[in-house]
């Protein structure tokens, strides 16, 4: 989801940690208890989750420029308020998640500089471009209805100030869903054009959106220590399928077609079948390819830049009100 | 020039009043003023409270995990502290 690109990478290793103590935080957490931030745990826990969540607060601070594109475009006041509110949201959503990184040892600086520098990635789906308004509410309604089938089984996440960050994030996500299902509605509703212009927002995120959840089970590597440890609760195909039994009535109400002609009720498995995902086009994009992978971190890094002065001025009178206190005392 | 660290504050919210002031998480600021700003913004975008305080991460002294057995281990065995160790004969109704 927010954070595919750990399923790539090679896993990690316990090693040289006292087995003892690797034993009794297994057993705390297969007894679904919580770990805090305080408590010991192995290094390779500790790591996979700084990865995870800063991965996850970079996609959400990111995610902030497709529909930031928008902001000044919506074509009413009550869209203009409703998406303004939404963006101010993902930033909230990457500022909670930030913070429950660092109680894991890494400074907020640092993970800032690892997303600017590339080194750090961010979820493939914010690199593809929001080409009509048609494609504010598809990422509403797809995209972040995609973000809250991962997110509602983080909220049972065995790291505490994860679970927690996870807990206020959903609780806001709705919202974000709602208003960008109201924007298909009402486009779905009106001229031949807007209808077509959802039809078309449609067709260009659908597969992007089931890419979302991460490779196929088979060839996701960091799936069973994980899952083990409680940090994920349910595979990416179980959370992909999901989410496609889900939206299928929800596009048929549109009376939108989804672009995938093997799309097919079965009967005996009680689930929707999909066509094939286009795993060329995945590695791509998250290899830095995508259609807007450069544009993005070019716009996080300008952003970064030009606020340098706001940061430095802010720390300058911090040290100029702390030097006056001192010399009043 | 070396840019320094913006350091940590925790954030602690009153929903209501009657209610306690509750951890609700962490931020970044430069000082005080601008802690209790961020924290309006970050954590009371829906109402989600009254009241702020803002204080210094660095200024919270925590209890060491590793100390959890002598710290808390001798109230558990105490159940002579808590009301239900007691009978109280039913005829006296509630107490």
């Amino acid at each position: 989801m927010y954070t595919q690109a750990l399923n790539a990478s090679q896993s990690d290793e316990l090693t040289g940690e006292d087995a003892a103590k690797i034993s009794r935080f297994e057993a705390r957490v297969a007894a679904e208890e919580r770990i805090e931030a305080n408590d010991w745990m192995p290094a390779a826990y500790r790591k996979t989750l700084t990865r995870q969540i800063s991965q996850h607060a970079h996609s959400e601070i990111v995610g902030m420029l497709p529909e930031g594109n928008w902001l000044t475009r919506a074509p009413t006041l009550r869209r203009k308020a409703a998406l303004l509110a939404k963006v101010q949201d993902e930033c909230g959503h990457g500022l909670y998640l930030y913070a429950a990184a660092e109680t894991l040892g890494t400074s907020r600086e640092e993970l800032v500089d690892q997303m600017l520098s590339g080194k750090a990635k961010y979820s493939s789906i914010f690199n593809y471009p929001t080409l009509t308004w048609a494609d504010i509410g598809t990422i509403g309604w797809l995209v972040d209805g995609a973000a809250i089938m991962n997110q509602i089984p983080l909220c049972r996440c065995s790291y505490g100030p994860y679970a927690r960050a996870m807990i206020r994030v959903c609780k806001e996500e709705s919202f974000h869903q709602r208003q960008g299902y109201e924007i298909m509605v009402t486009l779905s509703r009106g001229t031949p054009e807007q209808k077509a212009m959802a039809q078309g927002a449609l067709d260009r995120w659908w597969w992007p959106c089931l890419m979302m959840f991460g490779p196929p089970d088979q060839q996701s590597q960091h799936g069973d220590q994980s899952t083990r440890w409680k940090i994920k609760r349910f595979s990416n195909d179980d959370l992909r399928q999901k989410f496609i039994d889900a939206t299928v009535p929800q596009a048929r109400y549109l009376d939108l077609k989804i672009p995938d002609d093997n799309l097919r009720w079965n009967e005996a498995t009680g689930h929707w079948d999909y066509g094939d995902i286009d795993w060329q086009e995945f590695n791509n994009v998250l290899a830095g390819n995508g259609p807007c992978n450069r544009d993005r971190l070019a716009a996080r890094r300008k952003a970064h830049d030009e606020g340098a002065w706001v940061r430095e001025a802010a720390l300058a009178y911090a040290e100029k009100q702390k030097r006056k206190t001192t010399a009043a005392a | 020039m070396t840019v320094q660290n913006i350091s940590l504050w925790e954030v602690f919210i009153r929903s209501r009043n009657g209610l306690a002031h509750k951890h609700v998480g962490s931020l970044h600021a430069a000082d005080a003023a601008l802690a209790l700003r961020a924290a309006r913004d970050i954590y009371t975008r829906r109402g989600e409270g009254l009241s702020i305080w803002v204080v210094p991460s660095n200024a919270i002294i925590a209890s060491d995990p590793a100390d959890k057995e002598m710290l808390f281990e001798p109230a558990m065995s105490k159940i002579y502290r808590h009301p239900t160790f007691y009978d109280v004969p039913d005829e006296v109704g509630h107490m």
